[in-house]
């Protein structure tokens, strides 16, 4: 009797550990084939050149979230779905982008009267954008991040009357890369996905070239 | 003053012209004069690659230090070490990600979705413990799991629950383990983490919903041990499974049970198997009706289960973001003043066909019609497991810890006076 419960249970046993290993190696294998083709072998470009969107091989590759700044809408979510408080995405400013004008759709609001950095004038509702002359007739915009919260009401602002200099990015120091991103999943445009943690910031308008933080 | 009014010229007609367009250099790079040096736009990276191995590798460790302390030496007071240093490191270092917990859905959507790539860790992470359950028990829950390990740390005064409560709340892991691998293959939603309890605790940063459910189930859990783990955790039903045929697993007594009783109590999880000690033991008729009655039950509730769930496969894809979008293309909202969702208007400026949008909804909702049709099915084969568990009873003759329920926490070991010789 007690035998044959032995016997049983090491075949179930088996049987769960080979289950478990040919679950792995098909996981292992697809990850380190990457991404798999719709085109299949109708596509001629594949020499694994990447020139189109085909997710790269990532078995060792961590990957982290960004979100698209030429997909995002600027709907304000990112400001409230994000897990931390205030949130992990930020706006950034791409200072090779800025035309630095003296009225600055993403500094201002837009029915003002006077262009000054009278705080009711101000679009951004936490002050975190800073002014500075420059010369005339250029301004230069500076963010102050600890104060971003991320609503991006600057970056609409920015988008629709000038360059669109000003960006939301997730901010990797405070990101703490959520197995699924909360504003991922609430994100109306589709603008979040995982990308490489070596590229880990889409940013428009320069070669997003992460450096530590001075 | 007249370059000011240039721009502000400009400004307005651009603004009116390119209203929905983005990124487009309107207004060059000023040419500075005054030798204006423009700052460099720096980006703080990512957590270092490079740490995933040390993840994985404490995992590993872990693992192994907690089955030799749990089937070799028998010792609480290093289990409960290790388990604080699991709620340090992947609790508070780590702030709970990647877990296995949640990696059955990575896992699972990996499996189902071609283009969805999984990392080793979150793999590593879904495997080794299953793997060292086969071997050893349930070791990684008694002191490798942050969840376990934190709910462990409240349990002062464990009360037993009667074991018909225990049985039914017991279903729950079950079901929640369904819809997840339901909402994680139709690649909807990740429902672990999104109602995961005790990630705002490792974070010191919650939504107040979070934080009043973490809560909760840390004050219940002074009274009933572990509540998570015993009767929510998805992860733990896939361990359960694995663990009843597991090589090895932690026994009260080192040698001969000598029925002192006094184990009896020592397991605050209600995971010890009393003695059962039949006086007429059950002649061969009514075992016989009592298996012919379940072999039809099962099939029965099994179908009941599936014909239900596909009755509700449509309320269950509303939470899919391209089904929510075709029901707002289709019917947006009654008051017709009502500003369009950002959904619609994300959708309008993308460009894409509204045919196109059907059709991914209906592909979405015919993958949710089939996955509910067997999700239901499990549920029916989960209650019909539970019916039959119930009904047949088994011979037993010593305390033992159940091998699919205990925890290996090593409680109970402390509490028998059986001592082998040194």
């Amino acid at each position: 009797m007690q035998n044959r419960r032995d016997f049983l249970n090491m075949l179930c046993r088996g049987t769960i550990l080979t289950g478990l290993t040919a679950t792995t190696g098909i996981l292992v294998y697809r990850s380190v084939k990457g991404g798999t083709c719709e085109l299949g072998s109708s596509c001629t470009n594949c020499g694994k050149s990447h020139s189109c969107d085909l997710p790269e091989a990532t078995l060792f590759r961590q990957t982290v979230w960004q979100l698209d700044p030429t997909k995002c809408i600027q709907c304000g979510r990112c400001a409230e779905n994000c897990v931390m408080s205030p949130s992990a995405v930020k706006v950034v400013h791409v200072y090779a982008m800025c035309g630095y004008c003296d009225l600055c759709g993403g500094y201002l609001k837009p029915d003002t009267k006077t262009i000054s950095t009278a705080a009711e004038n101000q679009l951004c509702p936490t002050a975190a954008i800073k002014r500075k002359f420059v010369e005339d007739p250029f301004y230069q915009y500076t963010i102050d991040e600890p104060l971003c919260i991320g609503c991006a009401k600057c970056v609409k602002g920015c988008g629709a009357f000038g360059n669109g200099s000003l960006q939301l990015q997730v901010r990797h120091d405070r990101c703490v890369n959520c197995n699924e991103c909360a504003i991922a999943r609430d994100c109306p445009a589709d603008a979040f996905s995982r990308v490489p943690a070596n590229k880990s910031y889409l940013l428009q308008g320069i070669e997003a070239k992460p450096e530590e933080r001075v | 003053m007249k370059k000011t009014l240039a721009i502000v010229f400009l400004l307005f007609l651009f603004a009116v012209q390119f209203m929905d367009s983005y990124g487009i250099q309107r207004f060059p790079k000023p040419e500075f004069e005054s030798g204006y040096v423009q700052p460099e736009t720096l980006l703080p990276n990512p957590r270092a690659e490079m740490l995933a191995i040390l993840d994985i590798a404490v995992l590993i460790i872990s693992l192994s230090v907690v089955s030799w302390l749990v089937i070799k030496k028998r010792n609480r007071n290093g289990v409960f070490w290790m388990s604080v240093f699991a709620l340090a490191y992947f609790g508070f270092y780590r702030e709970g990600c990647v877990c296995s917990i949640g990696s059955i859905q990575n896992v699972t959507l990996a499996l189902f979705d071609n283009s969805y790539l999984i990392s080793i860790s979150a793999i590593i992470f879904f495997v080794a413990p299953l793997v060292y359950t086969a071997f050893f028990g349930r070791t990684f829950c008694a002191a490798v799991c942050p969840f376990g390990a934190i709910q462990d740390l409240v349990a002062w005064s464990p009360q037993k629950i009667g074991s018909r409560l225990n049985a039914v709340l017991g279903v729950i892991p079950y079901i929640y383990l369904g819809l997840a691998v339901l909402y994680a293959a139709t690649g909807t939603d990740f429902i672990i983490c999104r109602y995961d309890p005790f990630v705002g605790i490792w974070r010191f940063n919650a939504s107040f919903g979070m934080f009043v459910f973490g809560g909760i189930l840390l004050i219940v859990g002074i009274f009933i041990a572990r509540p998570y783990c015993r009767f929510l955790c998805p992860y733990g039903v896939l361990l359960n499974w694995v663990s009843r045929f597991s090589r090895k697993h932690i026994t009260i007594t080192p040698a001969e049970c000598i029925q002192c009783r006094l184990c009896e109590n020592s397991c605050p999880y209600d995971a010890i198997d009393m003695p059962v000690t039949t006086k007429n033991p059950e002649d061969k008729g009514t075992m016989a009706r009592k298996l012919i009655f379940i072999t039809f039950l099962i099939p029965i509730l099994m179908l009941l289960g599936g014909w239900i769930g596909s009755k509700l496969h449509e309320p269950l894809a509303g939470v899919n973001v391209k089904v929510r979008l075709a029901k707002q293309i289709l019917n947006p909202g009654t008051p017709k003043n009502q500003p369009e969702t950002f959904e619609i208007e994300a959708f309008k400026s993308a460009g894409k066909q509204q045919s196109q949008a059907f059709a991914e909804a209906s592909a979405v909702l015919h993958k949710f019609y089939i996955g509910s049709w067997i999700l239901g099915g499990f549920i029916g084969l989960v209650f019909g497991g539970l019916i039959a568990g119930r009904l047949m009873t088994k011979h037993r003759t010593d305390y033992t810890p159940n091998k699919g329920t205990c925890l290996s926490c090593v409680r109970c070991v402390d509490y028998c006076p059986v001592k082998l010789p040194k």
